[in-house]
Order: structure tokens, then sequence, then C-alpha cells
């Protein structure tokens, strides 16, 4: 088990690495208009120096001025230390401003996802115990509509409804306008009045991947020789279902949300981006059009390491939870 | 061939396992067999008639009683059973439909705009009425400011006369508002508050002339005379003389809004009618034929009136709602929503079907010679599926679709671009699934078969691997057509994907980035976003009874 685990850690450090060298050349291959237009916002300053020697000096201060590969080892070397660079956009370094968005994310990924569990696991066990009823149905195509609803379109019906309807939630922002003249328990209660919105979104639009996958695995369960084993030595279908079927499915659904737990972290893109929920997905969805490569960078390695950790925690938790994985 | 001679002498040991093999493929060559003798049998059906003759000739284990179906007629079978995926099929059918032959039907082009005419209101001018005195000097006689103000301070003690530096003036009220000056019997200047305005193109009045023609105005006579000269003067104020009018008298003073305005003669007459009658609005037709429709604005704060011009303008029939002739009205460059749908629609399938293809063929291919082969070719294929596989895509693709926005690259490029970049991204999860599944079936006993009788390793991997795989691989691929749809209708929903002239779902709906059009034109966005949700949802319904359909495990 531990050789398995350092084989498995030494690969995804030797992945991270190729994926990083990817993502530095591409990024490094964009025009680096954002440079250029700093440049010449210094330099017509009063008294400021030309235009080409700012652009000199801005090159050698973001590692452009190396190739693409003696830069990406320096950028490399440096993100080794924890130094990803300042990012061109926020003016402040990457990490500070990370750990500034980073728990805002974190905390609406981590209610959306127990929400989601809540709401999907016993929809999944429902749907597979009576499968082909109408409740069935009805679960699958809730299901697959969340699936195939594009997250923007639901977001701007809520809005819609819930915002300009109904009027009891802002449109956009966390925070709302007399924000600052509340108490303490007011600010919390502003923000999480501010969530709702954001949370439902997420959670009717990734809800139904998990349900369906509940509902897949408990099929296979159910069709296994131990359950018609279980039924024919005259146990109640309470018990076959919740006390020999459920814990079988667990163990795939246990490996699943171990593995997606380290997302929680890579906040929602394109949900914060459209409720402008200062997260790490706006703040990088606004570095990334704004071409500020040091966030940019950084937050894509970020993602490849999460995406990694996600793989390799979900391998461990296989092993983990089934016993018949350890044994071969 | 030879080579797989030789390979076999290699593998001797196998001829354990042969018979099995061996028994295998006369298996599959009866059942063919036994097709044929049903189709026959069918034949024969429809020409005698007499097909339960025939079965009752039969033995009871003959085959030709069993009704046998091919596996593809099962799959359908139970695929069709399954109602998700039929109404999901049926929703695929009007989609397709609606973009691919709606775009033939629709009257209007993909990018035709419409116009319309409009009211477009625009400040013309001002109207005061005068009520300052004013002064009307002889030809070489000085009245200077002081003189007037002298003469103001006279008529405002209701004196007859004052006198200035030595000289006598003398002040006359000729009529309301009309007050000559003369100094030494001769007549000085004059102050007044009817206005006289030349007419167009005629000459001045003399100082004798205009006095006269006051004169006669306040005093409500008909007719004058001046050097020598008879004018009439009619109850609009017109001066004429011999069947010429030289100039009108009016109190109102008529100041256009900006220098564009030149304000005629006739505008103004029919502007002071309308004042006089207490109008609203009035229609005035000007020298070049153009009727314009006049707003009148009562300010009593300051005694005036703005005049406000309605004009018609020619524009783009923007946010117009649902007509006849436009059944989901129009968008925000004036273009019809419908027709814009259905080539939405159209760029989107297209881009989805392409995307897939690509990422289809990239997987199947890699994920093909890394299953059969194995070994190192399997290590190295699946690290650099790995590794595409941690790239993260939807980053990656907003910050190319930015730089492509700082290039200004040509959208039709643009959109080919896309395709590649989200086809080369999204193949690693097809390699996968194509290896694990080339990987069971590569230790079944039909690859050894296949082996033994000599086959080329291509042929062995194209024509009898790769179409075990096909269903699941159909499967998958119909449920990312969906799921790439969604991607393209996102990017271009943040501006990002397919751009202007072209329409896809995403960019139609885009426009909800104006909380307004969001809030207040439904007709612009909900329905790209239900077909949106159409589309995608038929290719899960049809992906998830695929995958049911194929799965003999699943039935019940």
């Amino acid at each position: 088990m531990k050789k398995f685990i350092v084989k498995r850690v030494c690969l995804s450090v030797l992945i991270l690495f190729c994926v990083t060298f990817i993502l530095y050349g591409l990024m490094r291959c964009l025009p680096g208009s954002f440079v250029e237009n700093m440049a010449m916002t210094l330099s017509q300053a009063p008294g400021a120096k030309p235009y080409e020697e700012w652009l000199a000096q801005l090159n050698e201060a973001y590692g452009l001025d190396k190739e693409i590969i003696p830069g990406f080892f320096t950028w490399l070397w440096d993100a080794v230390r924890g130094n990803f660079g300042d990012s061109w956009k926020y003016s402040v370094p990457v990490l500070e401003k990370f750990q500034e968005v980073i728990w805002l994310s974190f905390i609406m990924g981590g209610i959306a996802f127990v929400l989601e569990l809540i709401i999907a696991i016993p929809l999944g066990v429902i749907a597979a115990t009576k499968q082909y009823s109408k409740a069935d149905y009805l679960i699958t195509a809730f299901a697959l509509v969340g699936i195939s609803l594009p997250t923007f379109f639901f977001a701007t019906i809520l809005k819609l409804i819930f915002s300009v309807k109904l009027g009891w939630f802002d449109l956009f922002g966390l925070v709302g306008r007399n924000y600052a003249s509340l108490s303490a328990t007011g600010k919390l209660l502003d923000k999480a009045n501010h969530l709702v919105l954001p949370i439902a979104t997420l959670v009717i639009v990734s809800v139904g991947s998990l349900m369906r996958y509940t509902r897949t695995n408990m099929l296979e369960v159910l069709n296994a020789d131990y359950i018609r084993t279980a039924r024919a030595k005259g146990l109640s279908e309470k018990r076959v279902i919740y006390h020999h079927a459920f814990r079988n499915t667990l163990i795939p659904l246990v490996t699943i949300i171990g593995g997606s737990l380290p997302g929680l972290f890579s906040g929602a893109l394109i949900t914060e981006t459209l409720f402008s929920i200062p997260g790490i997905g706006y703040t990088s969805y606004q570095a990334m059009v704004s071409g500020d490569i040091p966030f940019s960078m950084f937050y894509m390695t970020f993602l490849a390491i999460l995406t990694l950790a996600s793989n390799l925690l979900s391998d461990i938790l296989y092993a983990v939870v089934d016993p018949r994985v350890r044994i071969s | 061939m030879r080579d797989n001679m030789d390979d076999l002498k290699n593998k001797t040991p196998l001829d354990d396992r042969n018979p099995m093999r061996v028994q295998e493929i006369p298996k599959k060559a009866n059942e063919r067999h036994v097709d044929k003798l049903l189709s026959e049998a069918k034949k024969n059906s429809g020409t005698s008639g007499g097909n339960e003759e025939d079965l009752e000739q039969l033995a009871l284990d003959d085959d030709r009683r069993v009704k046998v179906l091919s596996p593809g007629t099962l799959v359908a079978k139970r695929f069709f059973r399954n109602r998700l995926a039929v109404l999901g099929l049926t929703m695929l059918v009007a989609m397709f439909l609606f973009s691919f032959v709606g775009g033939l039907i629709s009257p209007y082009g993909e990018d035709e705009q419409f116009y319309t005419y409009t009211y477009m209101d625009k400040e013309y001018a001002g109207v005061v009425k005068n009520n300052d005195l004013r002064y009307l000097v002889a030809d070489g006689a000085d009245f200077g400011s002081i003189v007037q103000a002298q003469f103001l301070l006279a008529i405002n003690q209701q004196k007859d006369a004052f006198s200035y530096k030595n000289i006598d003036y003398e002040v006359e009220n000729v009529g309301t508002d009309l007050y000559t000056v003369s100094a030494g019997g001769e007549v000085l200047a004059a102050a007044y508050k009817d206005i006289i305005n030349a007419a167009e193109g005629a000459e001045e009045l003399s100082f004798t002339a205009k006095l006269a023609a006051l004169t006669a105005y306040v005093t409500g006579e008909e007719s004058f005379a001046a050097d020598g000269v008879d004018y009439t003067l009619d109850e609009d104020g017109n001066i004429v003389s011999g069947g010429e009018t030289l100039g009108y008298i009016s109190r109102f003073v008529v100041s256009p809004a900006d220098s564009s305005v030149s304000i005629s003669r006739g505008f103004k007459e029919e502007l002071q009618k309308a004042i006089d009658e207490d109008a609203e609005e009035f229609i005035y037709t000007d020298e070049n034929g153009e009727e314009s429709t006049y707003t009148i604005t009562y300010k009593p704060a300051t005694d005036s009136w703005s005049i406000i011009k309605s004009t018609v303008t020619y524009v783009y029939d923007r946010y117009h709602s649902p007509t006849k002739e436009h059944w989901l009205g129009t968008d925000t460059n004036g273009m019809d929503m419908l027709t814009r749908l259905m080539y939405g629609g159209r760029v989107s399938l297209v881009i989805g079907f392409i995307v897939v293809f690509i990422a289809a063929f990239l997987g199947v291919i890699l994920g093909g010679i890394a299953g059969y082969f194995g070994k190192w070719v399997d290590n190295l294929i699946m690290r650099i599926v790995d590794v595409f596989y941690c790239i993260p895509s939807t980053p990656l693709i907003i910050i190319i679709g930015a730089a492509m926005d700082a290039m200004q690259v040509d959208p039709q490029i643009r959109m080919l671009y896309l395709m590649l970049i989200l086809g080369f991204l999204s193949w690693p999860s097809i390699a996968r699934l194509v290896r694990g599944q080339i990987l069971s079936l590569r230790e079944q006993e039909f690859m050894t078969a296949t082996e033994a009788c000599g086959i080329s390793v291509r042929r062995r991997i194209f024509r009898h691997l790769i179409p075990n795989v096909i269903p699941q691989l159909i499967v998958t691929c119909t449920m990312s057509l969906g799921s790439t749809i969604i991607t393209e209708a996102t990017l271009s929903f943040l501006g990002l994907g397919v751009k202007f002239p072209f329409a896809s779902w995403g960019n139609i709906i885009n426009d909800v980035n104006n909380s307004y059009v969001m809030t207040n034109y439904w007709f612009i966005w909900i329905p790209a976003g239900i077909c949106l949700l159409i589309t995608v949802l038929g290719f899960n319904f049809v992906g998830d009874g695929l995958r049911d359909a194929f799965d003999p495990k699943m039935k019940r």
C-alpha cells in the first residue's frame, strides 16, 4: 500500500511537471499585450523613461526576456519555493490574492456539495430500487435536466425569477448596498443571502451526475447474486436494500466523494462570474481575460494539482474501502 | 500471412486452448445459417402463404421454430421500449429539422437586418414672447444707451419729456408698447415690443416704413403709407406692398436650439398659430417636403415655449416584440430572432459533431494502440493521456479566447480554432475508455482465434477489437455531444467562443449581460436557452437509453 502510494505520488509529480511545462509554453506563445499596455501607460507619465526602456524592464521583471525553456525553469524554481510572482491585474503577490479569495469559494463549494449529497444519494437509491417506475422516470429526467441545463441559462432564469420578479436577492455581488452599516450578524446574513442563488445554481446543475452515479451503482448491486440470496432467505425488502445493497453501493460512492473533495477548492468559475462572487473562480476569470500570466499560470497549476490529488485520493480510498482491491 | 504463420509457430502452447475457439467460430456461422434459413422461410410464407403449415412440419427442436433476432434488433427493441430515450430521439430530430431545414425554409438570412421607422425627438427651437422694449433708431440719429436709460426712466415716471446733455427729448405713446422719441420735432427713435421681421429675400424696410408699420399695427389700421409707397397690413401682421409680402410683425421671438436649424417664416407663422390656439403639437412640412411633428411645451417659469421636433428616422428594428413577420421578435441588431436561432442551432450542432469526431478519432486510435500493444506503448500513451487529463480545459480555452480577442482573429477562423482546441482537449477520456475496453477484450477467446487465423494486426485492432468497443463509444460520444454543446455555448455566452456575425445559441443569450434586456425582452434569451436545453437533454436521453439498451445486464 505504502509502495503504491509513493509510486503514484512520484508519477503525479512527473505529470505535473509536464502539465506546467505545456501550460507555460502556451502562455508564453500568447501575445503579451498586457506588458506592452503597461509599458505604454508607464512611459506616458510625466518625466518617465521611454516606452522601449520600460518594456525591457518589465519583460525582465516578469522573466519574459528569457527563452521558453530557461524561463520555465526560473518560473518552476520560484514556484516550488512558493513564489508565484506578482499578479499583473491585482498588483499583489499571487498567493496573497489567492489566500484572500479561496475560502469563499471553499465555503460555497462545501455547502453546495453537502446539499448535493443530501439530495442525490436518497433519490438515486429510490430510483434504483423502483427501476422503470414513475418515480424512476421522474428522478432520471430531473437528473438529466440538471445535467443538460447550461449554467448561465439556469442562473439567468433564477435571477429573473428571484431577483427581478420577486426581489428576494440582489442580482450581483457578495454584499448589499448597506453592508457597511450592518452589525456582525447582519453582515453574515447579508453574505449568506447573496450566496443563496449561486449555491442553488451549483446544486441543481451538478446534482444530476451524482444522482445517476448512485442509481447505476445501486442497480448493479441489486442485480448481484448476494442480493438474490438475501431475498431468498426471506429478509425484508427494507433490510435487503438498506443493509445489504446500500452498503455495497457505498464503495464506489465513497470513492467518488473522496475524489471530489479537492475539487471544492477549485471554485466555480462560471457561476462565480455570473453572480460576481469574488471567489477564486471569478478572480481568476478576470485575471485570465486581462492576460494576467502569473495569476493564470498559478490558477491552472493549482487546478492541475487538484485533479491529480483527487485521482490519487479516489484510488487510495478505493483500496481502503474495498478489501477486494487490497488483496490483489 | 507468413508472419502470422511464424507467430503461430512461436505460440504453440496456445494450442491447448484451440478446441474452444474452433467451437466458437462454427457457432457464429451456424447463427448466420439460421438467419438465412429464416429469411428463406419468410420468403416462402410470402409467396405460398402457408407459414403455419410449414412450421407444423418442422420438428419441435428445429431452429426455425425459434424467432432469432440480431443483436442490433435487440438493442433497437430495448431502446424503443425506453420512453425517455424515444422522447430524447424525438427532441433531437425536431431540433435537427429546426436547425438544418428551418434555415432553408425561413424567408430571412442569417444576418439580414430589419429596419423600422421611429420617432426621434430633438430639441428644435425655443420661443419667447418679447417683453423688453427694443429700439429703432432713425438713420444718422444718435440714440445712445444713456439716452435710452433716460427714456426708460421717463416712461416709468410717465413723463412726456426728458432732457439730457442740453437736448430736450419728447416722448409720445403711440399705442400699446410703442413709443416714439423726438427732439426738435424730428423723430429720432422708436421703442417697441412687437418685432418686425423681414420676409425672406425681401429688402429691409426703412426707418420711416417700419415706424409707420408699427404705428399701423398698434392702432389697428389696415394700411399705411411711407416714403411715398402704400402698404397694407393684414390680420396676421403681414406687411404687403404691391402684392408682395415684405415682412411681418410678431411679438414672438423664435430662436433655434442649435446652429444647424434655420427657421423659416412659414414655420414661425404655423408655430404662432399653434401657440395662439394653445395647441400642444402641430405638423409642418418644410421646403424639402419633409413632414415632421412638433410638440410645444409651455414653460411658465420663463414664459417661453420649447419646440421639440419628432423626426421619423429609419433605424434597425431592435428588440421588436414577436409579431406575425418575426415570430420571436428581433434581436439587438435588428435581425429576425427565429432565423438566428435556426442558424445558431446549425453552428452549435456542427461544432458539437466536429469536436466529438476529432476527440473520438484521436481517442480511438491512441486508446486502441495503447490497449492492444500494452507494455511501454501503453505506458507512454497513458501518461500522455494523464497529462492531457490534468490540463484545466475551461481556463485554458478562456485564456486562448481572450488572446484571440486581442489579436482580432476573423470570426470564421476563430470558430475553426475553437473546434480544434475543444476536440484536442477532450480526446483523453475517450482514449481511456477505449483502452480499458480493449484491455479486457484482448484477453477473450475470439482474439486468440483471430491470432490463430493469422489476421494482420491492423485488421485485428480495427475489425475485431474496435467494433466491440463501438457500443460504449456511441454512448460516450452521444453524452459528450451534449456537454460539448454546453461548453461551446458557455464560451460564446462569455463572448469568447463563436462571434458575431455568426449566430450560436450561446452568443444569442449573451445579450442578458444587459440587465434591461434580461428583464424586459424575454424573447431574446429564453427561446435560445430552451433550444439548448432541449438539444442537450435529447442527447443525454438518447445516450442514456443507448447505454441501457447496449448493456444486457440492465434488462429485466
